[in-house]
């Protein structure tokens, strides 16, 4: 088993390592670094206005710049929360605590050298981590018939609604809409038209694109546009001598860093828990084990290596259940998913055997681009620095742009630059609204596969819903919805403010405290220190 | 985070109140609609079935959000106002009436308008925009995504065109 796993590397590395496939590696993993560190464009909207680009490509290469472009931007959100406390990107937001004081103290560089080591720590964790597991879990998953498909969907969609951001009956809501919006246009199995309204552009169903392009840049750009506070450069000189951090700095970061990366591996585990909620159990957890918790927040190295490893490692894992049981845990993957989908490649457990290529070509590929990042992220850093200060006047109407030619190249289409307007303003009334529209797209993308998987179960039961209890391991996940479900109510019920982490196994860690915390933060940040 | 008193006068500055709303009609209006297609039976589902299923449950989860509005300490978010503190109707309009603007233009002049009249409505929704400051950033963001898109990805639009009906 192990061997084979080897062995598949190895042709990985020899699909990564094409020069074709490399170059757009490289360019993932900078465009990523880029807008990681711009404040205001996170990577859900980078990866979507990249997504038309990528048609004209080899699936190999389109998955692995986009892959590439998801874990750069990890690296440079680090950058923007420890230099500029701004805790703009979810998963470094807990990164300000101890970064940013530690960059008034003048030990920014260190920090940020630290932050580049522990992240490719735990992302080299997580790699390995998929290299083993994911055979497992396609072995496992082969065996599964519809029944067990659609309940190990709905699993995986009450996770990531319930456990990410916000209230969790407001995410179940905005996945039911995804799973809605899927169903626009015309029925697979009967051909029958659903929702268009007689507008013949929507019977092939909304388009991907359109959908993500709304949802994360034009409802985004609303809810930012002349809201970005003026940016703090005070701090930003950092030079490459800066970056070394002294031996006892090292000492002390070393354990932190593997208990964030073993964080950050299980969190990544738990469908639905992505980074942003393993770099707050990591720190929670390292401040409960520390000698001095209350020195945390003064500029503890701990504070910063701790949940930046926990995140890299959380990342890189994410792409388990993505790649190999064809269930994404969040937007960004779901979104990696659809990117495949659009190449026409059906997700699921038969992808690795079916495409090799572009699994181990991907994890492979994550090597590279990890170490492309280091080599980068130390002497590039200056560079970055010098980005955080273009202003958000000059970001968005640009990026507008990149929207409107995105969705108009998928189709080569104006209605869907149309469609594009719509899906922003509803998209931006739900944000006012208080729903997070990241699981609409969860719901999206899945929602073709559990339509045709429930119909299935249906058919081959003869019409009896109890299937899906009777037959044992579609029961082992109905099991956990409930739990799921149930947890959610209790602590509901308890009135403990369990936003962050409420159906974990580390319920005892409240995340509550840090995000006041960090809620703190960013209002004391604004005015100009 | 005080919610003292459940008046009514109160429970119309929730949020939630309006969130939950909007799902019932959302839901509603989906399973009304979806009753109209054929539902089948369990075995043999009609296209129908899905939609109005989910529909339904909208509603359900849209009373169940308001009602959550109902409780006291409901909500549980700092804020329950449904506008920012400072609304932004110039920016949101002019973002908003970018995308359309490059229809239009795009449409019936070519790529190279609706690309500048795109950028340049966009820039105008900043409240710090000047209109040397802006038309520079059209021309250049024009210029360049031209290049990009038309020349090295090979986009099938005219850069330039007369009322060309693509």
């Amino acid at each position: 088993m192990i061997a084979t796993s080897l062995a598949s590397l190895w042709y990985g590395f020899g699909v990564a390592l094409e020069p074709h496939n490399l170059m757009f590696c490289f360019i993932g993993v900078l465009v990523g670094n880029m807008v990681g560190v711009l404040p205001g464009m996170g990577p859900l909207a980078t990866i979507s206005i990249l997504l038309p680009l990528t048609f004209g490509m080899k699936p190999v290469a389109a998955i692995l710049m986009l892959g590439g472009v998801m874990y750069g931007a990890q690296y440079g959100g680090a950058i923007c929360s420890i230099l500029l406390n701004l805790p703009c990107h979810p998963p470094h937001a807990v990164t300000c605590l101890d970064g940013y004081p530690m960059t008034k103290q003048g030990r920014g560089g260190v920090a940020l050298g630290l932050t580049v080591f522990a992240s490719f720590v735990g992302a080299s964790w997580g790699i390995t981590e998929m290299i083993f597991l994911s055979p497992l879990l396609v072995r496992a998953a082969l065996q599964f018939g519809p029944a067990e498909v659609c309940s190990l969907m709905l699993l995986g969609l009450l996770a990531g609604s319930t456990l990410a951001r916000g209230s969790p009956i407001k995410g179940v809501a905005m996945t039911v809409l995804g799973l809605f919006l899927s169903s626009v246009g015309t029925d697979l199995e009967t051909g029958s038209e659903r929702y268009t309204f007689g507008m013949t552009e929507l019977d092939d169903g909304i388009e991907l694109i359109a959908l993500a392009l709304g949802l994360f840049g034009i409802a985004e750009f609303m809810n930012t546009v002349n809201q970005v506070a003026p940016i703090n450069t005070k701090y930003t000189n950092i030079k490459f001598k800066d970056m070394r951090p002294t031996k006892a700095d090292f000492k002390r970061s070393f354990f932190p860093m593997w208990r964030g990366t073993i964080i950050g591996s299980l969190c990544a585990l738990i469908p639905g828990t992505g980074p942003t909620i393993a770099s707050f159990v990591a720190y929670a957890t390292e401040k409960k084990i520390s000698k001095h918790p209350e020195l945390f927040g003064t500029g503890l190295i701990e504070g910063v290596v701790c949940p930046e490893a926990s995140t890299h490692s959380s990342v890189q894992g994410d792409f388990i259940p993505t790649m190999s049981l064809g269930i994404p845990g969040d937007a960004v993957m779901a979104l990696l998913l659809g990117a495949l989908m659009i190449q026409g490649i059906v997700p699921g457990p038969q992808l690795i055997s079916q495409h090799p290529d572009i699994f181990w070509g991907l994890v492979a590929s994550f090597w590279i681009g990890n170490i492309m990042l280091v080599l980068l992220n130390v002497p590039l850093i200056g560079i970055w620095v010098k980005m955080l200060a273009i202003p958000y006047k000059y970001l968005y109407p640009s990026a507008m742009f990149f929207v409107c030619i995105g969705v108009y190249a998928a189709n080569n289409d104006f209605f869907q630059v149309g469609e594009v307007v719509a899906i922003g303003l509803f998209g931006y009334i739900l944000l006012r609204l208080g729903f997070h529209p990241a699981p609409i797209l969860l719901g999206f993308v899945l929602g073709s596969r559990f339509e045709e998987n429930f119909r299935r179960a249906m058919l081959i039961s003869r019409g009896d819903i109890m299937v899906f209890i009777e037959r044992p391991i579609s029961a082992v996940f109905i099991t956990l919805c409930a739990i799921l479900i149930g947890s959610q109510i209790y602590f509901r019920l308890k009135g403990a403010k369990a936003d962050i982490e409420p159906a974990d196994e580390n319920a005892g860690i409240s995340g509550g405290p840090v995000e006041a915390e960090i809620a703190a933060r960013r209002v004391s940040a604004t005015p100009a220190e | 985070m005080q919610h003292s008193h459940s008046q009514f006068s109160d429970l119309l500055r929730k949020r939630d109140f309006y969130a939950g709303g909007l799902m019932m009609l959302l839901g509603l209006g989906i399973a009304l609609k979806g009753a109209t297609y054929r539902a089948g039976s369990l075995m043999h589902m009609g296209p129908g079935f899905l939609p109005t299923a989910l529909g339904i449950i909208l509603v359900l989860l849209g009373i169940a959000i308001a009602a959550v509005a109902l409780t006291p300490s409901g909500g549980g978010e700092e804020d329950q106002r449904v506008l920012p503190e400072h609304p932004q109707w110039w920016a949101w309009l002019c973002i908003l009436m970018s995308p359309v603007l490059f229809i239009f233009f795009g449409r019936y002049f070519g790529m190279a308008p609706g690309t500048f009249a795109c950028v340049f409505v966009a820039a105008l929704g900043d409240k710090a925009a000047t209109w040397r400051g802006t038309i520079i950033l059209a021309t250049v963001v024009t210029i360049f995504g031209v290049g990009l898109f038309s020349y090295f990805l090979q986009i099938p639009m005219p850069i330039f065109t007369w009322r060309g009906g693509l």
